[in-house]
């Protein structure tokens, strides 16, 4: 007996006898027997006090901290109201909408968020989420290259290296040619674009607030871009939409990023949710699914999944992504977070996170040991030079229960003594004020 | 009463749903040229609303709780609410960059579970950093590639992929830069023998096949099928859609299979979400463990520690290292199975289907005879005389509040009919999913209006589904601009 298997003996036997086999095994006679029965070296099975008892063992062994660093991960605050929603069955364990009379539910969120993201974003369509803001910036490449008829794209270098190493694995196999565009002074550096586009290439992906934090200036790109035909893509943080300028007010040609800054948990880097936004004119290039409007045969407001012949299920070997099952409970999520924190709300918590970010940085700069790298204006990221000793920096922090800065020689041995520090709105001045002090004291 | 407001048509100038501390920083700017010039139609409503707002949009959904779920190719089983409750532990909400000694009980499930899951398919060691299914097959093709670049084999370029296959295996080949090429199947949808035989040669890549394959037909033929392709040189990749009726009984890396993904949310029971998050980890036989995606998680003594520094991998295909909260929770179920049950759900599923199939084989035409395994295929009714399509019984069913089967998938069989009902059901609900199938077969004897019309109790009729795709009407503001 097992709570999630039903059966009695009595079940399996009147099942086996309408079979018409003897036993259970039976069923699997054709699979060769120097397959079958090998012995697993498996945990036993853990009953639910069991269970707990393992998982409250393993969490022990994590230790909590509060972080001082965001790249590409950002600890806002979730609204109680989020898990108790998303986790309603009806939600939770559905499949994708298929039976549209049946997963009104799924598809009217998925409506809702799509609408959403072309709000923060001022674009004309979204797709119903993809995996994380990195994959989603690659099938924007993929959405780029088979648009324009072109094998090679520009990437700038400022864009987050996480972002630009699954860029690079996504273009390496199939053959795409990834070019970088310079940084100069922390932002993408325009004349290089200019020096290094070509009608050879399907467009250019950006990133703002970018790697460094630092909100970059895309006015000029579409003009630049006009003369080559090339498409505009450009990836960022959706939450600082709630106050930046959008792809929209660039004349972008999509919009792709990571909406895990909408309130949903770090959780050690996933599930996140990418979102990927474009124009009425490049509608039916867009991957994934699409829900739309229409009317049932009594006249009703319905929604349905639409456009469907773009979708890898009809085109198999010509479709351009393979992307089916998506990040769907997470798209419910951000949509449940933007109704609860509504227009003020995300503003609010935005606008408190670039403020405690900037209060860091002048209080870090005021020590001894630390200084601006760039001098631009940046968001909730931001990049501070010190003289001391980096590994003793984040020991130190660590001893007392913070996770410091990342140190970008992560990515770039030269760049070791580069710290990348962010703060969101759940972080408090005493927070920030002690942070301050035990980097003085070192 | 019908509920069909959007949360954009209930939102009411500054109302507000959320709070937040008062700030105790002094306000710093932006310069005016980088704000967004256009407001953000966001909506504005209390807690209360958008409660009631999506507990009453959750009511126009199915789900695995309110009824019998056989959605062929799906593996819709129970998702116990213990799973939930310790993925949502706060001592797993970690920053990514979290230093590994700090993280060592998330670090611990990681590893545990891509041990288990080796232990589970034979497969020597896997990557939990594929995000879904077709993440994983892209990754494990992207592997398959860098193998044969490595021997410097690289005109090997060709995936074999049967005409019955999910429509994902063709789709990911071609995002990994291969060609997918079609292998005729044999009735059963097992491989052509005699056709792969024709098809191997030295620009073969690997094949591509889910076993059970999408008929529910084990290919008996496997380890010749393995020889034959190993020997011209190429791989075998495992589809892992279809691993539920093999679990814990037998074992694709035994079959022959180099690599292999296995979806989380259907095997393992981490919820589907209508539609993700889920989690596509692969897995792949010794030789091929230096081409996994970076990060990888490692073991070394009794502590673990996170690799992103090999060269020879295929990159990185992830931003940080996969669906950690999804795994969480597969290695809960993984723990309540454990060694006693594994097996049983494979024998279970496959009891559950079969029982379905000899209890139906009278109203609906079977695709194949014989025994299959966790599902089936329905050719459409027998009696086709009143012109009764497997739409029309799909729609049908939803009156009887049973989720319908996935239809015309496989594409092999033109009026398909496609059946799983999971481990997870008991005989008294497979008892009443017959009746109401047979039911449905009456009616369309006796009545095939009836049925064409259906559904009629469900919150909205059929769909005009072209309009919506002549005219997208895809978000809020189209609405208000008609």
């Amino acid at each position: 007996m097992f709570k999630y298997l039903p059966h009695t003996t009595d079940d399996i036997q009147k099942m086996l006898e309408v079979i018409g086999v003897n036993n259970i095994e039976d069923l699997f006679s054709e699979i060769p027997t120097e397959l079958m029965g090998q012995d697993l070296n498996v945990p036993s099975s853990h009953s639910e006090l069991e269970l707990y008892q393992r998982f409250t063992e393993l969490g022990a062994k994590n230790k909590k901290l509060i972080p001082f660093v965001g790249a590409g991960s950002y600890d806002h605050y979730t609204p109680s109201v989020i898990r108790h929603i998303i986790e309603r069955q009806e939600f939770l364990t559905a499949y994708t909408p298929y039976q549209p009379e049946i997963s009104q539910g799924t598809l009217q969120y998925i409506f809702e968020y799509q609408s959403l993201i072309c709000e923060l974003t001022n674009m004309d369509v979204s797709n119903a989420s993809m995996y994380d803001g990195a994959t989603a910036t690659a099938e924007a490449m993929f959405m780029a290259t088979s648009n324009r008829k072109k094998d090679k794209i520009l990437v700038s270098k400022t864009i987050n290296p996480n972002i630009i190493e699954v860029i690079k694995t996504y273009a390496f196999y199939r053959n795409i040619t990834v070019d970088f565009i310079e940084e100069k002074d922390g932002e993408t550096s325009i004349e290089d674009f200019k020096a290094k586009n070509s009608k050879e290439y399907a467009g250019i992906i950006v990133q703002s607030p970018n790697f460094y934090g630092i909100i970059e200036n895309y006015d000029g790109y579409r003009e630049i871009l006009d003369e080559t035909k090339g498409l505009l893509i450009i990836n960022s943080d959706i939450s600082t939409y709630s106050l930046l300028k959008t792809p929209g007010d660039y004349q972008a040609d999509i919009a792709v990023g990571d909406a895990q800054a909408l309130g949903i948990p770090m959780g050690f880097g996933g599930p996140y949710i990418g979102y990927m936004a474009t124009t009425n004119k490049l509608i039916r290039k867009l991957p994934g699914r699409i829900c739309g409007v229409t009317k049932d045969s009594e006249g009703k407001r319905a929604f349905v999944l639409t456009l469907q012949a773009r979708e890898q299920h009809i085109r198999r070997e010509k479709a351009n992504s393979n992307i089916c099952s998506n990040q769907s409970l997470l798209a419910l999520f951000v949509t449940v977070y933007l109704a609860i924190m509504g227009k003020k709300g995300l503003i609010e918590a935005q606008t408190n996170s670039f403020n405690a970010t900037h209060y860091l940085y002048e209080e870090v700069l005021k020590l001894d040991g630390f200084k601006p790298v760039y001098d631009k204006p940046f968001f909730k990221d931001c990049l501070i030079e010190t003289t001391k000793d980096v590994e003793a920096i984040n020991r130190t922090l660590l001893e007392h229960g913070i996770l410091g800065p990342l140190s970008l020689g992560k990515f770039d041995v030269l760049k070791q003594n580069l710290l990348l520090f962010s703060a969101t709105e759940k972080r408090t001045k005493s927070q920030i004020d002690q942070l301050v002090s035990l980097l003085g004291a070192l | 009463m019908y509920y069909d407001k959007l949360i954009f048509e209930i939102s009411n100038k500054n109302r507000v749903g959320y709070s937040l501390p008062k700030s105790e920083f002094k306000n710093y700017t932006l310069p005016s040229e980088m704000l967004r010039n256009k407001e953000a139609l966001l909506p504005e409503v209390s807690e209360l609303e958008a409660v009631r707002h999506y507990t009453n949009v959750s009511f126009k959904n199915f789900g695995v709780e309110k009824g019998f779920y056989p959605l062929g190719s799906c593996t819709m089983k129970y998702n116990p609410k213990i799973n939930q409750d310790l993925s949502n532990m706060l001592e797993f909400n970690m920053h990514p960059y979290s230093p590994a000694e700090t993280t060592q009980g998330l670090l611990e499930i990681y590893y545990e579970t891509q041990r288990i899951l080796s232990e589970l398919s034979g497969l020597d060691t896997f990557t939990l950093n594929p995000y879904a299914g077709a993440h994983g097959e892209l990754a494990g093709l992207m592997i398959m590639g860098a193998y044969h670049m490595k021997r410097n084999d690289s005109k090997r370029t060709k995936v074999i992929v049967p005409d019955s296959a999910h429509g994902t295996n063709p789709a990911s080949a071609t995002v990994a830069g291969l060609t997918a090429v079609e292998v005729k199947s044999n009735y059963d949808g097992t491989v052509n023998i005699a056709a792969l035989k024709e098809m191997l040669n030295d620009e073969i890549a690997g094949i591509m096949l889910t076993n059970p394959n999408t008929l529910g037909i084990f290919e008996k033929d496997i380890l010749e099928i393995a020889k034959l392709v190993h020997d011209a040189g190429g791989l075998l990749y495992y589809d892992g859609a279809n691993l539920n009726p093999l679990l814990g009984l037998a074992r694709p890396g035994d079959m022959g299979f180099d690599i292999m993904h296995i979806n989380l949310h259907k095997t393992f029971s981490t919820p589907h979400g209508g539609g993700g998050p889920g989690s596509g980890p692969v897995g792949v036989k010794d030789y091929l463990v230096e081409f996994l995606p970076k990060p990888v998680i490692k073991k070394q003594g009794n502590k673990y520690y996170i690799e992103d520094t090999n060269e020879s991998c295929i990159g990185q295909i992830s931003h940080f290292y996969g669906n950690i909260g999804v795994v969480l929770k597969a290695y809960s179920y993984l723990l309540t199975l454990g060694k006693e049950n594994f097996h049983k759900v494979g024998q279970y599923s496959v009891l559950n289907a079969n029982y379905i199939k000899e209890s139906l084989k009278n109203d609906y035409l079977l695709a194949i005879d014989g025994i299959c395994k966790h599902e089936f295929v329905f050719d459409g009714l027998i009696d086709k005389s009143q012109n009764v399509t497997t739409l029309d019984v799909a729609k049908r069913l939803l009156d009887y509040d049973v989720h319908p089967p996935t239809v015309y998938f496989p594409l092999v069989v033109h009026e398909a009919l496609m059946i799983e009902p999971t481990e997870t059901e008991s005989k008294a609900t497979l008892d009443s999913f017959i009746d109401v199938m047979r039911i449905v077969a009456e009616e369309a004897r006796t009545n095939p209006e009836l049925v064409k019309g259906a559904p009629y109790n469900t919150v909205v009729k059929r769909l005009d589904e072209a309009t919506a795709a002549r005219n997208p009407i895809v978000k809020y503001r189209d609405l208000l601009n008609q």
